[in-house]
């Protein structure tokens, strides 16, 4: 039926598992793919700009650390971006796909600013402070257990659901931002409580955004705990693993997915918290501003791990920062820096393969004798 | 010395010095194989003997590290199915290679390409003829997932024919048939070597090797031992060179001391997700101090069986499960409609190895201690995890079982399918259960590995404990268990006492050839 | 009733965007790979025809409609097809995880059709002003004397060839996967890779060709998104990516059938623009009826999940790496 003629070839690579790797080799592997990023993202640069592409990267550093308030806002971005990610990691943790960081972000900030548009003149403001947390909490809570209880529930694809219920977010806010409309006809709320900056973050040790780091160092370590040294953490990495282990000893598997998700959620909606009070001291649909997804890739590259998290975070943020420094500087688009992100994404990602295999190029072949 | 492999007329297929590696695991060692024309040649080997691999670099799946293939006397490279289709041969995997959500004939035709469009007039046609010529029976239009064992199988040889295969690998083809449909398949593959069709039956039953095949060759962890013809040998040297040295079952066997009702089940019901009745009226008592067999061909029951008793199964109304701990009746309690949380928070000493280690009874992805930790993670009002203790249990078992294991921090799924069980089985055994039930113990290990198994079940027993052990191996069920009890399509065909049963009888059981007695 | 014909018309319009993106995927995660980039491709597939016709348009004194068309179509299948490529490269051969590489393509691709998007917009003078006039008006060319038919003209007949051009593909792919053996075994990779290639199939060359293919399907609607839909401007605010997304949901909403996603498509079209429809409602209020294709999708996403038939699931093995020496 099937006569052909057979290629005594092998093919070009062969591809095995590879046994067990250790750290520093790992660790090897992926600094060199984000060295071989940045030879690439030079040479990008090189093609677009015709600038000695060491000077280009000089100039992001000075973009990200340059003076004292850039570095600054490049740690206020950290620490954002890091407060997503940990939010996300008992969620990933558990393989439950929350990529709603974005909407839970949202629903946060939309919780702080209305706290600080209606409580102005009700309360004090270090009282308004606490209760602003605890309501971006609960926002944020809410809109992480709604696809986690479906998914406990019903086993409803939570990867859309959480998708969608960003979108849900977002029109959320729209509505609240012509709601809340400032000055009228702008289509923005404007910086909220300009002049007494009710509801602001209070400057700690003369640092406008010492509070989030506090907020966020702290986080970083409960979260760390929470997910290797808890019950709960144990329960999440059971469930994460194997469903049916979890069954098998006694774990209530919807329990630890709501459960989880809500905590997810409520750590998101913090995030909402810091970006509305200790950031921007707006509400906009761009407030999350596309994080919940790189985050994402934050997360999972630090294999949720709380401490890794802070090293990726932080090359992100002095990724976007130095690239929106060269946009500035050379004129170009703002969004040279989502390029240059996703290159360095990609190589990071991929170098995750030659952790995984062993690559081996085809072997001579001994000529035929046999014929 | 070696005959130039050209020179050979007789030999469609020879594997010279065959080496494959999975990580550090050598499968394979320098392995020399003939197969010949119009032959039904038996591999034989226990599990992990590296039987499989070696035919799977036949068949495409995988591709040897070093070493040679010649077909009819030509060098080649297998480099993937397609290649090992064009050369004739064709295997049939032990886990069938079939498309669930499509038909038969469309699962004929896949990869093939011989139309454009899907021809299945012209498909089933041909499925008749060779269905006809060989004495097979197929629905070319049954969906895949609507099919039992059996079709799936036929199904699958079909295929692997109408490809034009002339060289069939079948992988423990009989593992899942029962001895009638093992009869109907010998037919069907005596009739195609009749045909010149040459056959290798991969098994690990003598009995099926002396029966079928003309020639057998032996591996034993993965180095080639030799090859003999059926007529000059029989079972006792076949074990001899299966595993190295003579074996006789001799498993220890203590009498039950003072047993007394421990697990009374009465008319016990399971339905699967889709409503199929999985277990159906079963009633039976496991005594303190006995070790309870459950025997069955695999599928009819017997894992529903322990995992409902575990509480992971919805019971169908009127089932009751009570369980009296040490054969106190006063401490009874009723299992039915317990979930597992329920189950251990009630206290109840219950230990329960399930069949899949990996997927259910341990986190491949864990070290050992959190493994040890998985059943007792919960206990104290902490919030935190308790490492402290699992640490030493794991140490302690590690030390007791013999354990191979680079250290405590690696997760489990780098070590060896023994090592793993004795983790699983170490720490059911140390919760000093009043129950423990084993879903197939053994599958998988080596002998002496199997022996430290039937050792800590015994040592159980001697302590008081209702041990229930589901088995596919007879020889073993026998020796071991004091009684038996016979699962047949999710009811109970018969209970038998382990010390006088003959093995025929309980094969009878199994196929439901006797009146139930339940 | 001439509400009603142009909510109908705009729905059409919406959902032709998203039709392309959903038949593009719906083809890719038949062969097992879930694709999360699309709303990536279809920005690489905007801007690189916006980038080709542009050029064209410029330095050509009277544009050639046909000329500008298939320039378009070029530029767009090229570009969607190698964002494919990276993407299967990633995921197929480097074993990436696929909702991480489809999220990290986003980024990019969103990065660099804003980023030429912006330079373009420099170079034309301005937010919304590059026009492409030529090849926005060739892809908006109706059927001559559709009005004379009355409102059945208007409601079917009022658009470009494109409209029609992804309902056809709908149905052609529908027919490719099950009608024809190349079909069937692409069914079979998405189903249990293993099984595919044991028997002979190629299962990386049939993942890689459906996944470039379908992205340059979904490519596609980013181009009909860029040249009829904005009517050939380039506007950075990011809806593409929303429609983008949208189109991945319908894959779920049509249940992986192509026909299907067509009246979904539409339907998400109509539920989109509906608020515009709506009289009396405030700008605030308007926004909360934009969630309306959302909320559906969602209620769509619970329903699919409560009633569990089987031939409503997804491939059984969409998003599962394939490593044939697994164990």
């Amino acid at each position: 039926m099937m006569k052909q003629k057979h290629r005594k070839k092998e093919p070009l690579f062969r591809i095995s598992k590879n046994g067990f790797v250790p750290l520093y080799k790992a660790w090897a592997i992926r600094i060199g793919a984000l060295l071989l990023a940045l030879v690439v993202c030079a040479f990008i640069i090189y093609s677009i700009t015709k600038l000695n592409p060491l000077k280009v990267y000089g100039t992001m550093f000075q973009g990200a650390f340059g003076t004292n308030k850039r570095m600054w806002v490049t740690i206020r971005d950290t620490m954002m971006l890091l407060c997503i990610g940990l939010g996300l990691a008992p969620a990933f943790k558990m393989r439950f796909w929350n990529i709603g960081a974005e909407g839970q972000v949202l629903v946060g900030g939309i919780a702080s600013a209305a706290c600080m548009i209606y409580l102005r003149g009700k309360m004090s403001a270090t009282a308004v402070l606490p209760i602003m947390f605890v309501c971006s909490m609960l926002a944020g809570a809410i809109w992480g257990f709604i696809p986690g209880y479906f998914k406990a529930k019903y086993g409803t694809n939570e990867t859309l659901f959480t998708l969608m219920m960003n979108y849900i977010a977002i029109q959320l806010t729209s509505y609240f931002v012509a709601l809340w409309e400032n000055p009228y006809g702008s289509n923005t709320v404007g910086i909220i409580n300009s002049r007494d900056k009710f509801g602001w973050f209070p400057p700690i040790f003369g640092q406008m955004y010492g509070l989030n780091v506090i907020i966020v160092l702290v986080l970083v370590v409960l979260i760390y705990v929470y997910l290797n040294y808890t019950k709960q953490g144990f329960e999440i990495s059971v469930v994460g693993d194997s469903e049916n282990t979890a069954r098998y000893c006694g774990i209530d598997v919807k329990r630890v997915i709501i459960r989880t998700m809500i905590i997810s959620g409520a750590i998101c909606g913090i995030a909402g918290f810091l970006a509305v009070a200790g950031a921007g001291h707006t509400i906009s649909v761009s407030t999350a501003g596309g994080r919940g997804f790189t985050t994402i890739i934050v997360a999972w590259m630090a294999k949720f791990n709380s401490f890794v998290m802070v090293l990726f975070s932080s090359l992100l943020v002095f990724l976007e920062k130095g690239a929106m420094e060269i946009a500035s500087r050379y004129q170009l688009s703002d969004y040279v820096s989502n390029m240059i992100i996703g290159i360095i994404l990609f190589f990071i990602l991929g170098s995750e393969f030659f952790i995984n295999f062993k690559v081996r190029l085809r072997q001579r072949f001994t000529k035929d004798k046999s014929q | 010395m070696r005959k130039e492999p050209y020179l050979e007329q007789n030999v469609a297929i020879r594997m010279v010095d065959i080496t494959k590696r999975f990580a550090d695991v050598v499968a394979n060692n320098k392995i020399n194989l003939e197969i010949r024309f119009g032959e039904i040649l038996a591999l034989l080997g226990e599990n992990g003997s590296g039987k499989t691999t070696l035919m799977n670099m036949l068949s495409g799946i995988y591709m040897q590290d070093s070493g040679a293939i010649y077909v009819k006397g030509e060098r080649i490279t297998i480099k993937d199915p397609h290649d090992a289709y064009s050369l004739h041969i064709g295997m049939i995997h032990q886990h069938f290679k079939l498309v669930e959500v499509l038909t038969a004939a469309e699962n004929i035709i896949l990869g093939l390409n011989e139309t454009r469009l899907i021809d299945l007039k012209n498909v089933r046609e041909q499925v008749k003829k060779i269905c006809d010529r060989y004495g097979f029976v197929v629905d070319p239009d049954k969906k895949v997932y609507d099919m039992s064992v059996s079709e799936k199988q036929t199904l699958e040889i079909v295929k692997v024919l109408y490809r034009g295969a002339d060289i069939l690998i079948l992988d423990e083809p009989t593992a899942v048939l029962t001895p009638q449909e093992t009869d109907k398949l010998f037919v069907v593959m005596r009739n195609m070597k009749a045909d010149g069709k040459s056959i290798v039956i991969i098994t690990h039953k003598l009995h099926e090797v002396m029966e079928i095949s003309d020639r057998v060759a032996v591996l034993r962890k993965g180095e080639y031992i030799g090859d003999v013809l059926t007529s000059q040998t029989d079972p006792q040297k076949l074990t001899d060179m299966m595993v190295g040295r003579s074996v006789t079952l001799n498993i220890d066997r203590p009498e039950p001391v003072n047993p007394k009702e421990s697990l009374v089940v009465k008319n016990l019901g399971v339905k699967d997700i889709n409503g199929v009745k999985k277990l159906e009226n079963v009633s039976f008592t496991a005594y303190t101090g006995e070790i309870l067999g459950i025997a069955g061909i695999s599928g009819c029951g017997q894992k529903e069986l322990l995992e409902a008793i575990a509480g992971l199964h919805k019971l169908e109304p009127g089932s009751s499960i009570m369980f009296y701990p040490r054969g106190n009746k006063e401490e009874g309690e009723d299992l039915a409609g317990q979930s597992p949380i329920d189950i251990k928070h009630k206290g109840v000493h219950l230990a329960f190895v399930p069949e899949d280690r990996l997927g259910m009874g341990l986190v491949g992805n864990m070290n050992i201690p959190d493994n040890i930790m998985l059943k007792c993670y919960d206990q104290g009002k902490s919030p935190f995890t308790n490492k402290k203790k699992p640490r030493q249990q794991a140490i302690e078992i590690i030390h007791d079982l013999e354990i191979v294991t680079p250290g405590l921090r690696t997760p489990i799924r780098r070590l060896s399918g023994g090592n793993v069980q004795k983790i699983l089985v170490g720490r059911e055994i140390s919760s000093d259960p009043y129950l423990l039930m084993t879903a197939y113990a053994v599958r998988g290990l080596d002998i002496n590995t199997s022996y430290t198994i039937y050792r800590l079940l015994n040592e159980q027993k001697k302590k008081g404990t209702a041990v229930i052990y589901v088995g596919e191996d007879l020889d073993v069920l026998l020796e071991l268990c004091d009684r038996i009890l016979v699962l047949c399509s999710g009811r109970v065909s018969g209970i038998v006492d382990g010390r006088t049963a003959k093995k025929e009888e309980v094969g009878l059981l199994m196929t439901h050839f006797k009146e139930e007695t339940a | 009733m001439n509400q009603f014909i142009s909510l109908f018309q705009a729905s059409i319009v919406f959902g032709t965007v998203i039709l392309f993106g959903a038949v593009g995927e719906i083809l890719t995660e038949k062969s097992g790979n879930l694709n999360l980039g699309v709303p990536g491709i279809m920005y690489l597939g905007s801007i690189a025809s916006l980038i080709g016709v542009f050029y064209y348009e410029r330095y050509v004194e009277n544009p050639i409609p046909i000329v500008c068309i298939l320039i378009a179509l070029v530029c767009a299948i090229i570009a969607s097809m190698l964002g494919g490529l990276l993407f299967s490269f990633m995921t197929i051969t480097l074993r990436c995880n696929q909702n991480v590489m489809g999220l990290a393509f986003n980024i990019f691709a969103g990065g660099f059709a804003n980023f030429y998007g912006g330079s373009l917009n420099k170079l034309a003078g301005g937010v919304g002003q590059i026009n492409v006039l030529a090849t926005s008006a060739a892809f908006r060319t109706k059927i001559p004397s559709y009005q004379s038919l009355g409102p059945f003209g208007h409601l079917f007949l009022s658009y470009g060839f494109l409209v029609y051009l992804a309902i056809f593909l709908a149905f052609a792919i529908s027919w490719f996967l099950t009608r024809t053996t190349v079909g069937l075994n692409l069914r079979s990779v998405g189903e249990n890779p293993a099984t595919a290639d044991a028997a002979g199939i190629n299962v990386t060359k049939y993942k890689y060709v459906s996944t470039c293919v379908g992205a340059a399907i979904s490519g596609l609607g980013g181009l009909y998104y860029v040249m009829d839909y904005m009517k050939g401007t380039w506007d950075s605010d990011g809806s593409i990516e929303g429609l983008g997304w949208l189109a991945v949901a319908l894959v779920i909403f049509a249940s992986w059938k192509a026909p299907r996603a067509i009246w979904g498509s539409y339907l998400f079209g109509m539920l989109s623009w509906a608020y515009f429809y709506i009289p009396e409602l405030t700008r605030s209020s308007q926004e909360i009826f934009k969630m309306l294709p959302y909320i559906v999708t969602v209620l769509v996403l619970i329903v699919v999940a409560y009633q569990h038939k089987p031939d409503n699931q997804p491939p059984n093995a969409l998003g599962l790496p394939y490593f044939r020496e697994d164990r």
